[in-house]
């Protein structure tokens, strides 16, 4: 078991959620964007940062490379919680995404943010992570 | 671009048939999907439904309501006839430019869809008063010329800043008083529709965002922090006059440092979909939290895990998912 909390996340071209990642410092790895690329495998716990895709309907808005990851049996036994990306603008589809896979998988939805997140949102991430990790790799 | 001796000779410019199949950047058709997906008319909303509630409300509250619709129909019609077009001339790949032809027509709608929210609740002569009023009012057209004049100038950059501006920070000293309604439970299918343009903005605004900052990086450092200079100096000039026209309208009814709460707020969306830090800081972006409840109707769960608070260890309630990807 690490000290240190890791971080799984999924980004776009867009790179909204690799910035919020990025911002975080936390040991993290991105699950691959590329069609061709080898797929993820995780070794041990992690969160599950995901953007939200879509403007409201549950079918489309986890990104398909999430899905493929999560499918692997092996990566899901590692996930410990989620936290999701979106926009307040779509209303009760905010970080939908997280809430999906929160459910799929039996763990927490941790924290929601939007975009690539405020200073805010990076030190109350950093502090919960941290004080749930403790209590929960 | 332009010739000034010849104005009516176009550039002759090549144009090849688009193939969708071919994608030069994804992100094109993932907004394309996304904003097609999303289509929808006012005629789908039951606006009738409203006429109850549209009676309740004071003189002076119809007015500040047909004032502050009048004065996003005026922002829709710009994007939809000045600010989505001048964007396609620098389109990086041609699927982009038909995702700007779907802003061009959808900000038609928003615009048009005002006019069914007056036709069906208003009388016609307040109508009209309220027109005048927003080709008379100095800080609506203040706003108005702070744009049009980046989206007439030669510097793309700017045209698309000014663009996410309009998109993700202008429209929301309006979107305030129908969230403020539907709170207060009136007006409730008017909030439907708002919520409708609300959710195309925020894509109109993360896309044309995302395009900016494609081109900024290609940018020198110099050139980039000039960029960056006037993008900030053309906020705080937006937001200047958002203060005055805010306080034109909801000083009489008492929310103008609510509805300033969420222009913070907004501002900073704004940036951010320009790749911009947030601006303003915490203490000033509290938005009232029955406005945000207001944005996302039915929605029960407060999902602020850390700190304890509401009804925290939320396991996803159930959504139904109908991707075939899922395994298990």
């Amino acid at each position: 078991m690490s000290e240190s909390p890791r971080v799984v996340y999924f980004s776009t071209k867009s790179g909204n959620t690799r910035r919020f990642v990025e911002k975080l410092g936390m040991p993290a790895e991105r699950i691959p964007f590329e069609h061709d690329a080898p797929p993820l495998k995780v070794q041990s716990p992690y969160i599950l940062i995901v953007p939200s895709y879509g403007g409201g309907n549950a079918s489309g808005a986890v990104p398909r490379p999430v899905i493929h990851f999560l499918n692997d049996e092996h990566n899901r036994r590692f996930i410990r919680g989620v936290i999701a990306a979106g926009n307040t603008n779509f209303g009760t589809a905010y970080g939908i995404a997280g809430r999906i896979v929160a459910e799929k998988c039996d763990v927490p939805l941790l924290y929601r943010f939007e975009l690539f997140g405020t200073p805010q949102d990076v030190a109350n991430v950093r502090q919960g992570v941290t004080s749930f990790w403790q209590q929960h790799q | 671009m332009t010739d000034m001796q010849t104005p009516a000779a176009p550039q002759l410019k090549r144009i090849d048939a688009i193939n969708w199949n071919r994608l030069q950047d994804e992100k094109d058709l993932e907004v394309w999907n996304r904003l097609t997906s999303n289509f929808w008319l006012p005629e789908k909303v039951p606006l009738s439904n409203d006429i109850q509630s549209w009676n309740t409300l004071t003189s002076e509250e119809q007015q500040l309501t047909i004032r502050v619709f009048t004065g996003l129909t005026l922002l829709d019609t710009i994007q939809s006839s000045v600010g989505a077009p001048s964007l396609m001339p620098d389109s990086r790949t041609p699927h982009e430019e038909a995702v700007y032809a779907n802003i061009t027509f959808m900000e038609a709608v928003h615009a048009r869809s005002y006019s069914s929210i007056f036709s069906t609740l208003c009388a016609t002569r307040d109508v009209d008063d309220a027109f005048r009023w927003s080709e008379e009012n100095p800080t609506l057209q203040a706003k108005s010329a702070l744009i049009l004049e980046r989206y007439y100038s030669e510097d793309p950059l700017m045209r698309k800043v000014a663009s996410v501006f309009l998109e993700s920070f202008l429209f929301y000293s309006g979107f305030f008083l129908p969230m403020y309604w539907s709170s207060h439970a009136k007006l409730t299918n008017t909030a439907d529709l708002i919520r409708l343009i609300i959710r195309d903005e925020a894509v109109h605004g993360y896309y044309i965002g995302y395009k900016f900052q494609l081109a900024y990086e290609e940018e020198t450092p110099e050139r980039q922090a000039e960029v960056k200079q006037y993008a900030f100096d053309l906020l705080m000039d937006l937001y200047d006059n958002e203060v005055k026209y805010t306080e034109s309208l909801y000083d009489g009814v008492g929310l103008t440092e609510d509805v300033k709460k969420f222009l913070h707020y907004n501002a900073n969306k704004a940036l951010m979909n320009l790749g911009f830090e947030a601006l303003f800081p915490d203490s000033v972006t509290d938005v009232d939290p029955t406005i945000m409840a207001a944005l996302a109707p039915n929605a029960d769960e407060n999902h602020d895990f850390f700190s304890g608070s509401g009804s925290s260890y939320v396991i996803g309630r159930a959504e139904a998912t109908e991707d075939d990807d899922w395994a298990f």
